[in-house]
C-alpha cells in the first residue's frame, strides 16, 4: 500500500511539515510574499483533490461533480456571512455567523447531507452514466446559485472579512495560512486514519470486485455511500476554507470545469496515494502561475501536460510521480 | 396558441441541433466506449471554419463544406492522435485527455480568433419568414435547421438499418469484441464512425452560427447537454439519441419560455426572472435525474 510506504517514512514527513510551516518567514525574508497566498491555495485544493481520491482513487467512483460539494462549503460561509452582516436570519429563525468554529462544522454537516442525497440517487447507476449524473447534479446546483439573485447570482457572493477565530487575526494572510494548515494536516490524519480502517479496505475491495465483496456479505451501495459522504464533507471542509480565503463565494466554484481541475490535480499527483492529491494540487497551482506569468494563453500549455501525462505515462502517473516526486510526497 | 406552436417549433429545432451532435455521441460511446468530452470542440471548429470562410468568400453556401472539411479533419487528426489510444483505458483517462483537448482548442482559437464573438448573416434565400398556419409566421432559416436535422435522422436511419456498415454499427455497439473476433477491421469502423460523429457536428455547429454567437465555449455549453441526451436515451442508440434530442429540446425550451410567467404570478418581476431562468436551466439535468433512476440505462435500451 502506497500510503503505508509514505506514512513508513515520518522523518520526510516532518521534514515537509518543518518546511510547510517555515514557509511564510521564509517567504517574506525572500521577499515573495505571494508564496503564502500559493501555498494556502495549494493546501486548500490539496484537501478538495485528496477528498474526491477517497471515491475515485480508493473506491473507483468517478465522480464529475465533486465541485458542487466544494461550492456548497463556500456557499454556506458566504451565506451565513450574509445573513450575520444584514442581521436578519435566515428562514427567518436561523442567525447568521462570521465564526469559523460554527461555520465549518455547518458546512461540513450541509456538503455531507448534500453529498448523502446526491451519492443516494447517483450510486444507483454505475459507469458512463454514474459519471454524467454526477456531473447533471453538479450542473443543477451550478444554476440555482446562478439564479438565486439574493446571494449575488451570477456575480458571487463578496465576504467582507474572513470568519473570526477566537484570539486570532484573521485578516493577517499568514494567520489564514496557518489556520489552514493545522485543519490540513488534521484533515490527512483522519484521512489516512480511514484509509487504513476496515472500512477502507472495504472501499478498496469495492473497487477491485464489487461482487467478491457481495459475496463476503458486504453491502456495497451503503459502503460506498458512506464514501461518497466522507468525500463529500471534504470538499465541502476545502469549500468553506477557500470562501474564507478569498473572501469569495461563487457560481464559479461549483462550475464542472473546477469538477475536471480537481480530477486533473488527482491524476497529476497519483490517483489512489493518500498524498497524491495534495502533489497534484501543488504541481497544478505552481504550473497554473508560472503558465500564466509567461502567458495569457496559459490554458493551452496546462492541456498539453495534461495530454502528455495521460497519454505517455500509461496511467502510471503513480509511478511516474514516486519516481520523480515520490521522494517529497 | 400560436405562441404556443412556435415554441413548440423552437423547441424541436432545437432538439434536431441536439440530435446532429448526439448521434454522434452516442455512437462513439455506444461503440469505442469512449467518452469523448472534445465532441462540443468539433461542434465549435466547424462554426468558427464556416463562419470564417463564409465572411471570407461572402457566400454562405462555401461555409458549409469548410465547415464539413475542418470538422472532419479535426476529428481524424483527434482519432489518430488521442483517442486511439484511450480506447483501452478507463473512463477517468477518457476525460482527462479530452478535458485537455477542450483545454488545447479553446486556446488555439482563441488565439486564432480573438475573444469577440464572430457573427454570420444568413443566405437571403432563408433569411425571411413564412406564415405557416393563420397568425404563425417562422422564420425560414429555422426551418431549413429542422428539414436538415429531419434528413440527417433519416439518412443515419437509413445507413445505420439497411447497409452492410450500419449492420456492423449495431454489432460493435451490442459486442464489440465478438465483431472483432469474427475478422472486421474494427480500427477502420472506429475511424469512420468517429469521422460521421465529427461531421455531424461542424454541420450542426456551422448551422448554429446565424442563431446563436460563434465563441469560445460554445462546445461546452451544448456538450453538456447532448451528453444528457446520450445519457437519456441510451448510450449507443441513435433512435434513442433521436427521441431524446426532441424531448429535450422541447421541455428546455417551454420551461425556458413559460416559467418566468408562471414564476412571476407569485413572485416579484425580476426575482421570478431569475428564479425561473435558473429552474429551467436545471430542467434538463432533474429530467436526466428522473429517467436515471426508474430507468438506469436510458429510456430506449433493452433490458438485458
Amino acid at each position: 500500500m502506497p500510503m503505508e510506504k509514505s506514512l513508513k517514512r515520518p522523518a520526510l514527513l516532518a521534514g515537509v511539515l518543518i518546511a510547510l510551516i517555515a514557509l511564510p518567514a521564509v517567504a517574506d525574508a525572500t521577499g515573495y510574499a505571494a508564496l503564502t497566498s500559493l501555498a494556502t491555495r495549494v493546501l486548500i485544493y490539496g484537501i478538495a483533490a485528496a477528498s474526491l481520491n477517497f471515491v475515485l482513487g480508493y473506491g473507483g467512483m468517478v465522480s464529475f461533480g465533486h465541485a458542487a460539494f466544494f461550492g456548497i462549503g463556500g456557499y454556506v460561509v458566504g451565506i451565513l456571512y450574509q445573513h450575520y452582516s444584514l442581521g436578519e436570519p435566515l428562514f427567518g429563525f436561523i442567525p447568521g455567523t462570521n465564526q469559523l468554529l460554527i461555520t465549518i462544522p455547518v458546512a461540513l454537516v450541509i456538503s455531507g447531507l448534500m453529498a448523502a442525497l446526491i451519492g443516494a440517487l447517483s450510486l444507483r447507476t454505475g459507469g458512463v452514466q454514474f459519471i454524467m449524473i454526477t456531473l447533471a447534479f453538479a450542473q443543477m446546483l451550478f444554476f440555482l446559485f446562478v439564479s438565486l439573485k439574493t446571494y449575488g447570482g451570477d456575480d458571487g457572493l463578496i465576504i467582507r472579512r474572513a470568519n473570526e477565530l477566537p484570539g486570532l487575526n484573521m485578516r493577517d494572510k499568514q494567520t489564514v495560512y496557518y489556520v489552514c494548515l493545522t485543519v490540513t494536516v488534521a484533515f490527512f490524519f483522519v484521512l489516512w486514519r480511514i484509509v487504513n480502517s476496515r472500512f477502507g479496505n472495504v472501499i478498496v475491495g469495492l473497487r477491485q470486485s464489487e461482487k467478491r465483496m457481495a459475496a463476503i456479505g458486504l453491502p456495497a451501495y451503503r459502503y460506498k455511500l458512506m464514501a461518497f459522504v466522507i468525500s463529500g464533507m471534504g470538499c465541502g471542509l476545502a469549500g468553506a476554507l477557500m470562501a474564507n480565503f478569498l473572501r469569495y463565494a461563487s457560481p464559479d466554484m461549483i462550475h464542472w470545469t473546477k469538477s475536471g481541475e480537481l480530477m486533473v490535480m488527482v491524476i497529476l499527483g497519483g490517483v489512489g496515494t493518500l498524498f497524491g492529491p495534495l502533489l497534484g494540487a501543488a504541481v497544478f497551482i505552481v504550473l497554473e502561475s508560472i503558465l500564466a506569468s509567461w502567458t495569457e494563453n496559459w490554458q493551452l500549455g496546462l492541456g498539453l501536460i495534461l495530454l502528455f501525462v495521460v497519454l505517455y505515462t500509461q496511467g502510471g502517473v503513480q509511478g511516474l510521480g514516486t519516481r520523480l516526486f515520490g521522494r517529497r510526497a | 396558441m400560436t405562441l404556443f406552436l412556435e415554441q413548440m417549433l423552437n423547441g424541436v429545432q432545437f432538439g434536431v441541433m441536439l440530435f446532429l451532435l448526439a448521434a454522434g455521441l452516442t455512437l462513439i460511446f455506444g461503440i469505442m466506449g469512449v467518452i469523448n468530452l472534445a465532441h462540443g470542440s468539433i461542434y465549435m471548429i466547424g462554426a468558427y471554419a464556416g463562419t470564417w470562410a463564409a465572411a471570407e468568400t461572402g457566400s454562405f453556401w462555401l461555409g458549409i463544406p469548410a465547415a464539413l472539411a475542418a470538422a472532419a479533419v479535426t476529428g481524424a487528426a483527434i482519432e489518430f492522435l488521442v483517442v486511439r489510444r484511450l480506447y483501452q483505458r478507463d473512463h477517468l483517462d477518457q476525460v482527462l485527455a479530452t478535458f485537455g483537448l477542450i483545454l488545447i482548442f479553446n486556446q488555439t482559437i482563441t488565439i486564432l480568433f480573438g475573444r469577440q464573438p464572430l457573427f454570420v448573416s444568413m443566405p437571403e434565400m432563408l433569411g425571411g419568414s413564412v406564415e405557416l398556419l393563420p397568425g404563425l409566421v417562422y422564420p425560414v432559416y429555422r426551418l431549413a435547421i429542422i428539414a436538415v436535422g429531419l434528413l440527417v435522422a433519416l439518412g443515419l436511419y437509413l445507413l445505420i438499418n439497411k447497409t452492410r456498415i450500419g449492420m456492423l454499427v449495431r454489432a460493435g455497439s451490442t459486442n464489440r469484441e465478438m465483431v472483432r473476433a469474427l475478422g472486421v477491421d474494427i480500427r477502420l469502423l472506429y475511424t469512420l464512425v468517429f469521422g460521421l460523429g465529427a461531421l455531424l457536428a461542424g454541420l450542426a455547429g456551422f448551422m448554429a452560427g446565424p442563431i446563436l454567437a460563434v465563441q469560445v465555449g460554445m462546445g461546452e455549453q451544448i456538450l453538456i447537454t447532448t451528453f444528457v441526451v446520450v445519457v437519456i436515451g441510451g448510450v449507443g442508440s441513435i433512435r434513442g439519441a433521436f427521441f431524446a434530442s426532441l424531448i429535450l429540446g422541447v421541455v428546455d425550451t417551454g420551461l425556458r419560455a413559460y416559467l418566468p410567467g408562471l414564476l412571476r404570478q407569485v413572485m416579484v418581476g425580476p426575482e421570478a426572472d431569475a428564479l425561473g431562468a435558473g429552474i429551467s436551466s436545471m430542467g434538463i439535468y432533474l429530467l436526466m435525474a428522473i429517467v436515471l433512476l426508474i430507468r438506469p440505462k436510458g429510456l430506449f435500451i433493452r433490458n438485458s
